[in-house]
């Protein structure tokens, strides 16, 4: 207990160079910890961007392709499902629920998604969260819309707006449905998925602004059909792009998989999110990975200026081993004092860096939330992060052992004399 | 071996290879209680003989007996321990170890020999209380001094604070390795007065060693080690 008294009077007596040490770990940990607990985060949100639903359907294609534009809105579908499938499938005795979604229009570069209110009694993200308004409500009127948190924020929309559909997803649109223009009537709180960027309005408000189009384009003057009076065509949809599954019977799941994918009337494609969710994020986990690696190195670095802070000392203090070497101190002794400052010096970064990563966390949350939807958890430390903080303390033990070993040589050949 | 051996060196050789001795004594006899010198330039074999003696170094041929026990027969902890048990040192300066307190400085050696903390301890005194009355019999009084950091202290000072350390738990013997060169002459004669005065008080033996022969006549016997050591110089 003595050495260890010794190695941490020894570090008091030289704080200065001490703190700086410390202060270069703990900023190295807590930027590896940082990363991790972000890359922990940016995984759950990713692979929770849907939860709670059992299957997507969409026109056959591959899984990713239907995840990507039936979750995240990102390209377009090769194909529809016709009306009649859906309707078809919905009526099985094992579907609790459905919501169908319709694409292929964009507000200002946003995607509209037409859906029904089963979208916001329904859709889950992150474990259980449901969608929540932070003014208005689900659209109700034929030409009402909904808008997600970053629409509202980044065209400063508020409700009662008044908005204009484009034909097609290009930011530049030349085709309005200008004719037709929708009021917004609900905006949605963050949720730090795909939902924030898009514009929700009913199936049947998709079917109405398209009633009057033929192949791409708005039908000539006479032909034309205005917003009211479109109010009392029949506006059910002949097709949809995709539509969420939720079942009652998880153990259901495989089987009715199996049934979409083998439709006979139409090549229908089901996958199960949570499957593809996590595909798709293995194969963008790369860069998570090179992340890490990078903020490991920056951890090594850090535990390399502790070991070069050490050894600066070392011939300065070849004195003071010899006199603890006349006190009766054992060459062992001198060992266990040099490696316990690297220990100290370790742990003090250690337990520096978590409560400044903590800190970080709780003080950049609210905003990271609100303007990202990145949601980062201030729980405890998971098992692996555990592990990481014992490794960069062994480590530093590992790299304390060489000035200690370098002073244990030479206590046993200097003995008492005291050389300067 | 008589009971008022304190240190015995027979035959002894020390040498970093063959052909290279250093060390070559054939006899030296150090009696309980004695005050001997032992003059010897630097290079002299003066360290070594103090490492022989202290259990630092391994003769290559001979006999180290210290209080009766032959350091030959013991292992290298066993001589550590040994040594903290019963050898007090003060080298030529800088004794003390800059990070710690004097109080911390004088009660140092506690810590590493239970004997000598029994030793110190008993009739319930605490470590502070014993540092504090071998300080005041050295002539360091300031209470003050105490919790002063060690480096913050005259020369003369430090020396003090070092025979303090030497001599707390009552070692059967103290080894000065040129504790006054860094010392002007008047301090140098005072602080012998205090080391012989702390010393005769426990019965302490005294191996003193310097190059400075204007000290040897406070000394029972002087020997010198160009005469003792068969290597020359």
């Amino acid at each position: 207990m003595i050495t260890l008294k010794l190695a941490l009077r020894s570090l008091w007596n030289r704080r200065f160079t001490a703190t700086l040490t410390i202060l270069t770990i703990a900023l190295s940990v807590s930027l590896l910890l940082g990363v991790d607990k972000i890359r922990e985060s940016a995984r759950e949100s990713f692979t929770q961007t849907v939860s709670g639903t059992d299957l997507i359907v969409g026109a056959r294609s591959g899984p990713i392709q239907l995840l990507l534009y039936a979750v995240f809105r990102i390209g377009d579908a090769t194909n529809n499902v016709s009306w009649e499938s859906y309707q078809k499938i919905i009526k099985h005795r094992q579907v609790a629920w459905a919501i169908p979604i319709s694409l292929g229009d964009s507000h200002r570069g946003f995607r509209v998604l037409g859906t029904t209110d089963a979208y916001f009694e329904h859709l889950r993200y992150r474990q259980d969260r449901k969608l929540e308004f932070t003014s208005g409500a689900p659209f109700a009127d034929l030409y009402d819309a909904v808008i997600g948190a970053d629409v509202a924020r980044e065209l400063k929309y508020a409700l009662g707006q008044k908005i204009v559909v484009a034909h097609g997803a290009a930011v530049v649109n030349l085709q309005q449905h200008d004719d037709k223009p929708f009021t917004v009537v609900g905006i949605l709180k963050p949720t730090g998925t795909p939902a924030d960027r898009t514009v929700h309005v009913s199936l049947q408000a998709i079917e109405a602004i398209h009633v009057d189009w033929r192949g791409g384009t708005r039908a000539p003057g006479r032909y034309a059909v205005d917003a009211e009076k479109a109010r009392t065509m029949a506006l059910e949809p002949k097709a949809i792009t995709a539509f969420y599954l939720g079942l009652k019977s998880k153990i259901a799941t495989f089987m009715i998989q199996r049934g979409i994918n083998e439709f006979p009337e139409e090549p229908l494609l089901a996958i199960m999110p949570a499957v593809a969710l996590q595909q798709l994020w293995n194969l963008l986990g790369v860069a998570e990975k090179a992340l890490l690696v990078i903020a490991g190195f920056v951890v090594l670095t850090g535990l390399l200026g502790m070991l070069s802070a050490i050894l600066t000392t070392l011939n300065e203090r070849r004195r003071e081993m010899a006199i603890l070497r006349s006190l009766g101190a054992r060459p062992r002794h001198i060992f266990v004092l040099m490696i316990s400052e690297a220990g100290a010096l370790a742990s003090a970064g250690v337990v520096l860096g978590v409560g400044l990563t903590y800190a970080l966390i709780a003080l950049t949350r609210p905003l990271l939330e609100a303007r990202a939807g990145i949601f980062i958890s201030l729980d405890v430390l998971s098992m692996n992060q555990w592990l990481i903080l014992l490794g960069i303390i062994a480590s530093a033990l590992l790299i304390g052992a060489v000035p200690a070993w370098l002073a244990y040589r030479r206590t046993l050949n200097d003995g008492m004399t005291i050389r300067t | 071996m008589s009971l008022k051996s304190c240190v015995s060196l027979r035959d002894i050789r020390f040498g970093f290879g063959p052909q290279q001795d250093v060390l070559n004594i054939a006899a030296l006899d150090v009696q309980r209680g004695e005050r001997l010198f032992i003059q010897g330039p630097s290079g002299s074999g003066k360290s070594t003989l103090l490492g022989v003696i202290g259990g630092v170094l391994t003769p290559t041929a001979g006999t180290v007996t210290v209080l009766g026990e032959s350091l030959n027969a013991m292992s290298a902890a066993r001589r550590d321990r040994f040594r903290a048990d019963h050898i007090g040192f003060v080298f030529q300066q800088f004794n003390l170890l800059p990070y710690l307190n004097v109080l911390d400085n004088v009660t140092l050696p506690l810590e590493f020999s239970p004997l000598r903390r029994k030793r110190a301890l008993e009739g319930g005194q605490t470590p502070a209380l014993v540092a504090k009355e071998l300080l005041r019999m050295l002539d360091l009084n300031d209470s003050r001094l105490l919790k002063r950091a060690a480096t913050e202290l005259s020369v003369g000072q430090q020396q003090r604070v070092a025979v303090a350390r030497a001599l707390i738990g009552s070692p059967e013997l103290i080894i000065a390795d040129e504790p006054t060169s860094a010392l002007d002459t008047d301090t140098r004669e005072r602080f012998l007065t205090l080391l012989f005065d702390a010393c005769a008080q426990s019965g302490i033996t005294v191996l003193f060693v310097s190059h400075d022969h204007t000290l040897k006549g406070a000394f029972d016997r002087v020997l010198d080690l160009n005469v003792l050591n068969a290597v020359p110089a």
